[in-house]
């Protein structure tokens, strides 16, 4: 077995016998998808219409925004990538293998939610599982690139918190998984331009469920993609091995660039 | 060999390959405002084990941190078997172990696994006997959080020689440690050193650099102030001998005589104390006098003065400046 597979499958463990790893990679998002399931779809009965997207979604940001950074910063601040450097383990591993591991846990609960959305819910599946399956890889790599930037430049627990939150609850509230796009008031639309939930709603419901959207699909699955591409460049790029020596490549406000895509997808827009 | 300011002590004894392993070369950090290193220079031979002692702050985990590559020095020149440590890093990671002041490793992470995950990386097979050796095998599948201190140092120790690195940089080592763990840590360095593997070793423990090293260094605000071999530091400080000596009608004490070559006197408890240049002399005329006074001699010491009270008065007298 590579050095890469084993830190994998270390990481991977990791994400099922750390409690605090497990609560928000299954039992919260498995949780709350039952509350939607059991109570949103009947206070809303259109909600089943987006219970799948909508969930995966969650699920993604939860296991990656607020699951990943904070062993990052963490095992950084304890001083574990010291020993990781000394002993040759290079940063990508060190940045990859945790958010591969996240990826793959939200991708089990993922097709959990998939083969028990409309059986358990009446969840309305996707027209087109192919776009589905493709966008949720899309989608789960955005979140774990975003997750593993945000544990890169935060410099304690507080801070992670802060930075998950700042996208994580918008996203929940203007997101388009709770209200659609299209009801939000003209105001707020730019800001909700800016959350990766938002553009990934576009994906599935223009590409996977053949619906109109407010925004080109194809727009959105390009911001995606770019936002999740930069955030992984710049997470190693901006990578610290020790939180006693603040020398870094970069400056950590160089990780707004991340926001570029999305800006680019407003003025479009 | 060492900067042209500082002192130096020629070695007597060559170790047998004088192959140099690690070279540092004007060598230089500084922290904002605050200068760790000023300008340091020495080298290590193969098979060498070398202390690095000073007091809290001296510069010894910053020298050893840019030796590592985990710290880029501001000037000079780290070697470590040829390889630049602060150009490329890199290339050091098989030629060195270490075994970090402070590190850790992931908290949910097995000894078990964490011999194998590092055993990978660097690309050998893991020695589960080293956990035998290090009283860490009844703990083979504990989590690290689960060990004590002195456990997690012992992981630590077992990770930096695992993939048998030519050179072991070790900081600290024996802090935590039981007698008994101790004295197999030290037993297992001079294994290592047989092996011709080169050994750097940070510590505060006087006692245990001057049993373990070959020669010392000591820094004291970023500066070598004295190296050589443990016995030549010592030689070097007052160079007075503790002759402490009790006799049963307490002859000595009740006297003003001078005896030869003593440099300072006094009277603890029931011992008298004399502090010599000579002790040979010293002694036969202590001795002479208590039998020409027919007392009865219960005891006589005579200590050599150890490293740590070298290194006491080298760093009080640098205090003091």
């Amino acid at each position: 077995m590579t050095a890469f597979a084993y830190h994998f499958l270390f990481e991977f463990k990791t994400g099922l016998r750390n409690s605090t790893a497990l609560l928000m990679n299954y039992l919260f998002p498995l949780a709350f998808y039952a509350m939607m399931g059991l109570i949103m779809v009947k206070i809303n009965p259109g909600f089943a219409n987006v219970l799948l997207p909508a969930m995966v979604i969650f699920v993604s940001l939860v296991s990656n925004l607020l699951g990943l950074p904070g062993p990052l910063v963490e095992s950084r601040e304890a001083g574990i990538y010291r020993s990781f450097k000394i002993n040759g383990v290079p940063a990508l591993s060190i940045l990859a293998t945790p958010t591969l591991s996240t990826i793959i846990h939200a991708l089990i609960v993922s097709i959990l939610i998939a083969l028990t959305a409309r059986p358990l819910f009446d969840g309305v599946n996707p027209t087109s599982w192919g776009a589905f399956v493709w966008i949720t890889l899309l989608v789960v790599f955005t979140s774990g690139a975003l997750g593993a930037l945000i544990g890169v430049i935060a410099t304690s627990s507080r801070s992670t918190v802060l930075l998950s939150q700042l996208i994580f609850l918008p996203s929940m509230l203007i997101g388009g998984m709770m209200i659609p796009l299209d009801l939000l008031p003209a105001s707020v639309r730019p800001v909700s331009m800016l959350l990766p939930s938002t553009h990934a709603m576009q994906a599935y419901l223009g590409l996977a469920y053949g619906q109109a959207t407010v925004l080109d699909p194809w727009v959105s699955v390009a911001i995606l993609l770019a936002s999740g591409l930069l955030a992984f460049g710049l997470a190693i790029y901006l990578f610290n091995w020790d939180s006693r020596n603040r020398v870094r490549r970069g400056h950590p406000a160089l990780a707004l660039l991340v926001l570029v895509p999305y800006l680019i997808g407003i003025f479009l827009g | 060999m060492i900067h042209s300011d500082i002192r130096t002590i020629p070695r007597q004894k060559r170790s047998k390959m004088d192959e140099i392993v690690l070279s540092v070369r004007d060598f230089r950090k500084t922290y904002g405002n605050f200068v760790a290193v000023a300008g340091i220079s020495f080298e290590v031979q193969r098979g060498e084990i070398f202390g690095l002692l000073g007091p809290n702050g001296a510069g010894k985990t910053t020298t050893l941190e840019c030796l590592e590559g985990i710290r880029k020095p501001d000037a000079g020149a780290l070697r470590v078997l040829g390889v630049d440590s602060s150009r490329e890093p890199h290339k050091l990671r098989n030629l060195i172990g270490v075994q970090l002041q402070t590190s850790g490793l992931p908290a949910n992470m097995t000894v078990e696994e964490a011999l194998k995950f590092f055993s990978a990386y660097h690309a050998v097979t893991p020695s589960f006997d080293l956990l035998g050796r290090l009283g860490l095998e009844e703990k083979r599948r504990a989590q690290y959080s689960q060990l004590s201190t002195g456990q997690q140092r012992r992981l630590s120790l077992a990770l930096a020689i695992a993939h048998n690195p030519p050179v072991i940089i070790l900081d600290e080592p024996t802090a935590g440690l039981d007698v008994a763990t101790r004295a197999e840590l030290h037993s297992l360095m001079q294994e290592l050193k047989e092996k011709d593997t080169t050994i750097i070793l940070a510590t505060h423990d006087m006692a245990e650099a001057e049993k373990m090293s070959d020669r010392v260094a000591i820094l004291l605000r970023g500066q070598i102030v004295t190296t050589g071999t443990p016995r030549e530091i010592t030689a070097t400080g007052s160079g007075l001998t503790k002759i402490s000596v009790r006799s049963e009608g307490s002859s000595l004490q009740k006297n003003g005589m001078i005896f030869p070559a003593v440099a300072q006197q006094s009277v603890q408890e029931e011992y008298a104390i004399y502090f010599s240049t000579d002790p040979g002399p010293t002694v036969t005329a202590l001795l002479d006098y208590i039998h020409s006074q027919g007392d009865k001699l219960i005891d006589l010491r005579v200590e050599r003065p150890s490293l740590e009270e070298r290194f006491l008065e080298i760093t009080n007298r640098g205090a003091a400046q």
